[in-house]
């Protein structure tokens, strides 16, 4: 293993509404270059897990390391204490977010939505910034459609400017939540097949799905989550296909017979 | 006299105190918007005092009527020593009243943008302050604008209230004239026309910004 | 001794400042409710008026929404009081001020009613119409009764609303609250105290009307099937 450090530590994190306990103290590591997968049923967790990690949610318990640096507390004096709201938005630079319901800005244009980090977040100058988001387009596949606006996009398009736009903040992490839940089945692949390109690529990816063979194909680890709790982790061989925990099989079984 | 005749004969004192309601008008909108636009923003900054503050402030100028906040911004403030001109008093008074519904109507524009927005504008790591100005606020403006418009609309009808506290308006030259020429029905229908011809229009502009029902 | 003296003849006069105001107040409440009456009246009128297929009756409706919509109240009521006056009616001033307002509720409240009709789901009509209502019985039956809940927050609005208007008919001398008011400052040159005080009388009549609304609104809502 060597002393290379994790590039997302999370340690103890639990995290409940009121009186209801959504994580129940999860412990993960996430290497550089790792693709991580989450499964479970619904009310796992798994989502809330994931935007702890750049701190949409705020845990109520435990940490999340992210390479080293604890994300929406800071060290002051030996004590923590929560970070300014500048602190937080300047790490979240190096995690990119890809969400279900795609949230392209309905304003600006493709080509704009992915401009815009760039140019106010960056600060860096424009003409720049639209090489930069043209070519990320291109990667994605949808060059032609950079002055089009979301709402003449098909849900496969709009999460792959999506992607392109969390990619255009260069980070170091990749964040999915079920990236591709509210596609039609027939744009499904056309937005996995850039996931998979990313994978390829080195990417650090922690990614919360429920499309299974994706998972087991792309993934170095996967963790499977039920009512707060870590139930199993391992590669995708273990998991799929010799689970050791019986939660883990029933879930599986209950997938299957769709 | 004729209506025609008397139209002829005071129609030029009639723009220029119609023209004086409207400035009016735009002096207590300038108010209205940029002070309702703070109370919205304090409103939604999420502290629980500044909640309480505002939330008294809004109850106060929508519980009293217009007429009774003018007596005192320009009657009661002079009897304890700081004294505004009937203008003063009237632009101070209607703006504050309208930044009371004003605020309420952006705090609801601006809740109206879904939560995801703001998410991933976080997410790529933009500042909360970045996230109001480049992401929410420009699609809350949407939402904003027909209720903004009826506002106007009524603030703009609401400057003949400032009459009674003498400002210088349309109704209150209509008095005037009323006392000089001792027609009071035509003059009167004659302003009301007047009234007509500016808010109608202005009225259709907001139905068609207005998002089909 | 003497703190007495000082304490009686201001006694007096807050007595009779607190009784004067509270007559103006029952004044103003009740040219509220006579004008309330006038306008959802002839507000409902207006409304089934502006949904006749009969093009003269529904373009009089609106004529008469915009017209009355688009012209500050205050005018209407001068307006009124001088037309009655030309037309050789004498009005005692209160009656005049709520038909001043009844007439310019109905044309705010025709709105309301249209929207809330409206705002009642479509399939209801058509369900009424597929065992056989006439549209007229799925109207008064079905789609009425929909949109009386719906129309009770922006009718509570409109209450509160015409409690603070009334306030303009002291300009025609009318002894309500606001006017009654005016003539005690003008007595006493209690400015701020007096103004403030009616300031909280309007407050504390306006919220309850409000928090009324709430209650009718919940309380006539259909109830859900379990």
């Amino acid at each position: 293993m060597g002393d290379v450090q994790p590039l997302v530590r999370i340690a103890g994190l639990t995290k409940a509404f009121g009186s209801h306990v959504v994580l129940d103290g999860i412990d993960l590591d996430v290497m550089p270059g790792q693709k991580l997968s989450l499964i479970g049923p619904s009310g796992s967790g798994k989502t809330t897990l994931l935007r702890c990690v750049n701190h949409l949610e705020q845990p109520t318990g435990g940490h999340v390391l992210i390479d080293g640096q604890p994300i929406g507390v800071k060290q002051r004096g030996g004590k923590f204490v929560p970070m300014s709201s500048t602190e937080l938005a300047r790490m979240r630079m190096s995690i990119g977010m890809v969400f279900q319901r795609f949230n392209l800005f309905p304003h600006l244009s493709a080509l704009q939505n992915v401009m815009i980090g760039l140019v106010k977040v960056r600060r860096q100058p424009r003409e720049e910034a639209r090489e930069v988001a043209m070519s990320l387009l291109g990667k994605v596949g949808i060059a032609e459609k950079a002055d089009a606006f979301p709402d003449s996009l098909s849900g496969g398009q709009q999460q792959r400017v999506a992607i392109a736009r969390a990619l255009a903040m260069r980070p170091k992490l990749m964040l999915f939540d079920e990236a591709t839940s509210a596609l039609d089945p027939e744009l499904v692949g056309e937005v996995l097949g850039v996931m998979r390109q990313l994978a390829t690529e080195g990417m650090t990816m922690i990614i919360v799905t429920h499309e299974m063979r994706f998972a087991e194909s792309v993934s170095d680890q996967v963790v499977f989550m039920a009512d707060g709790k870590i139930v199993e982790k391992g590669p995708p061989h273990q998991i799929f296909h010799e689970p050791r925990m019986e939660r883990t099989r029933s879930f599986l079984r209950a997938i299957d017979s769709r | 006299m004729s209506a025609l005749e008397l139209w002829n004969e005071i129609h030029l004192e009639l723009l220029a105190a119609a023209l004086a309601s409207i400035k009016l008008a735009l002096g207590a909108l300038t108010i209205g918007l940029v002070l309702g636009l703070f109370l919205a923003l304090a409103r939604l900054s999420g502290k629980g005092w500044l909640w309480r503050a505002t939330g008294i402030y809004i109850e106060i100028f929508r519980g009293t009527p217009a007429l009774m906040q003018l007596f005192i911004i320009y009657f009661g403030l002079a009897a304890i020593g700081i004294t505004f001109s009937s203008l003063q008093a009237a632009i101070i008074g209607l703006g504050l009243n309208a930044s009371a519904y004003l605020s309420e109507v952006f705090r609801a524009g601006i809740q109206a943008v879904p939560k995801g927005q703001t998410e991933a504008a976080l997410a790529i790591g933009m500042t909360r302050t970045q996230v109001m100005v480049w992401i929410v606020l420009p699609q809350a403006v949407r939402v904003m604008l027909a209720p903004a418009g009826n506002i106007a609309i009524s603030l703009l009808k609401d400057t003949s209230v400032a009459s009674l506290i003498a400002a210088p308006d349309l109704m209150l030259r209509a008095q005037d004239l009323s006392s000089q020429y001792f027609q009071p029905l035509e003059i009167y229908l004659i302003v009301g026309a007047m009234y007509f011809v500016l808010c109608f229009p202005l009225s259709l502009l907001v139905r068609a910004v207005e998002p089909d029902r | 001794m003497t703190d007495l003296f000082t304490w009686l003849p201001r006694g007096d006069l807050l007595g009779n400042i607190l009784s004067t105001l509270l007559l103006g107040a029952g004044t103003t409440l009740m040219l509220t409710a006579a004008s309330f009456v006038v306008a959802l009246t002839l507000g409902f009128v207006l409304a089934l008026m502006r949904r006749s297929p009969w093009l003269p009756l529904s373009a009089i409706a609106r004529i008469y929404l915009e017209i009355f919509r688009n012209i500050p109240i205050l005018t209407q009521l001068f307006i009124l009081y001088f037309g009655l006056a030309r037309l050789g009616i004498t009005l005692p001033a209160t009656v005049a001020a709520v038909l001043g307002f009844g007439l310019n509720g109905a044309a705010i409240l025709s709105e309301v009613f249209r929207a809330s009709i409206n705002a009642v789901d479509r399939g209801q009509n058509e369900a009424a119409l597929a065992i056989g209502m006439t549209p007229v019985r799925s109207f008064w039956s079905i789609i009425l009764p929909q949109a009386f809940p719906i129309a009770i927050p922006s009718v509570g609005n409109f209450l509160v609303g015409l409690l603070k208007d009334t306030s303009l008919a002291s300009a025609a001398a009318v002894p309500e609250l606001a006017f009654r008011a005016r003539m005690l400052v003008s007595e006493t040159y209690l400015t701020s105290e007096i103004y403030l005080t009616v300031a909280l009388i309007y407050l504390f009549l306006s919220l309850p009307i409000a928090h009324l609304a709430k209650r009718a609104e919940r309380r006539s809502l259909p109830q859900r099937a379990a």
